[in-house]
């Protein structure tokens, strides 16, 4: 299945979606600082996986895929939810990925450059998260051929 | 002030990801980035700044506890809006608390005598 970039539906989204992204992002992340703080790096950790912007992208995939059909007059439809399923699915993949980003980090951050870790684990999620969608589609792709 | 810092870089960082999901298709591929590394990114980033690089890498050693319970919520989610029909919006904010649950409960199991 071939990877697309849509610009097209950043134009779909309003300055108060971007507004809520972007307080959401700011205050996990203030949040998880004042958590380490008062609770220590172990406890504050966890939130370092905190799912911040997955609940308001599911509502937001919901919502445009409502809209659309109300505009097709359309009242009802169940799309809104199967497509943040799929997207839910996506994320399971990428949580998968992310416990490898932590483990080099946690593995291999003590010995090397901070900065060319960051880095190398950031590439490593992102590979590995394409890698295990990949596999899931060919895997899809191979039971409906037999 | 750190606060400030904090709260922009973790803002941007988070709303970039998000924007690369948006524009993203096949729309499983862009979920992928639903569980981008943006909160880590920002908040290890400050904490190599303030706190130097073993505190950071106990931050990370619980990121990972952290990610299986994102896995666990995900999929709760999924279970719940496929198979029982629940709306997407309430589903997703409601199963933050399998979230909460299973981080604090793996945190207990595997890193709590640490």
């Amino acid at each position: 299945m071939k990877i697309e970039f849509n610009r097209a539906s950043l134009r779909q989204l309003k300055l108060h979606d971007y507004l809520t992204r972007f307080v959401l992002g700011g205050a996990i992340t203030v949040a998880t600082g004042l958590i380490a703080k008062h609770y220590g790096p172990v406890i504050g950790g966890l939130f370092l996986a905190f799912p911040a912007i997955f609940p308001s992208g599911a509502t937001l995939i919901e919502k445009h895929e409502l809209d659309k059909k109300l505009r097709a007059g359309i009242p009802f439809t169940v799309r809104g939810r199967l497509a943040v399923a799929l997207d839910a699915r996506g994320a399971a993949m990428g949580a998968v990925a992310l416990a490898a980003f932590g483990l080099i980090i946690w593995r291999f951050l003590a010995h090397h450059n901070a900065a060319v870790m960051l880095g190398l684990a950031l590439a490593v999620w992102l590979a590995l998260a394409v890698l295990i969608w990949r596999v899931h589609k060919l895997h899809i792709y191979l039971s409906f051929r037999r | 002030m750190q606060m400030i810092e904090r709260f922009l870089l973790g803002g941007v960082i988070v709303s970039l990801f998000a924007a690369l999901g948006d524009v993203l298709r096949p729309r499983s591929f862009a979920g992928l980035f639903g569980a981008a590394p943006s909160v880590a990114m920002a908040t290890l980033t400050l904490t190599l700044l303030d706190e130097g690089k073993d505190y950071a890498a106990l931050e990370a050693r619980s990121m990972v506890v952290g990610s299986i319970a994102f896995l666990l919520y995900v999929l709760a989610c999924i279970r719940l809006m496929v198979k029982w029909r629940t709306p997407a919006a309430p589903t997703t904010v409601a199963m933050l608390f399998v979230w909460g649950i299973s981080a604090l409960g793996l945190w207990w199991l595997l890193l709590s005598n640490l």
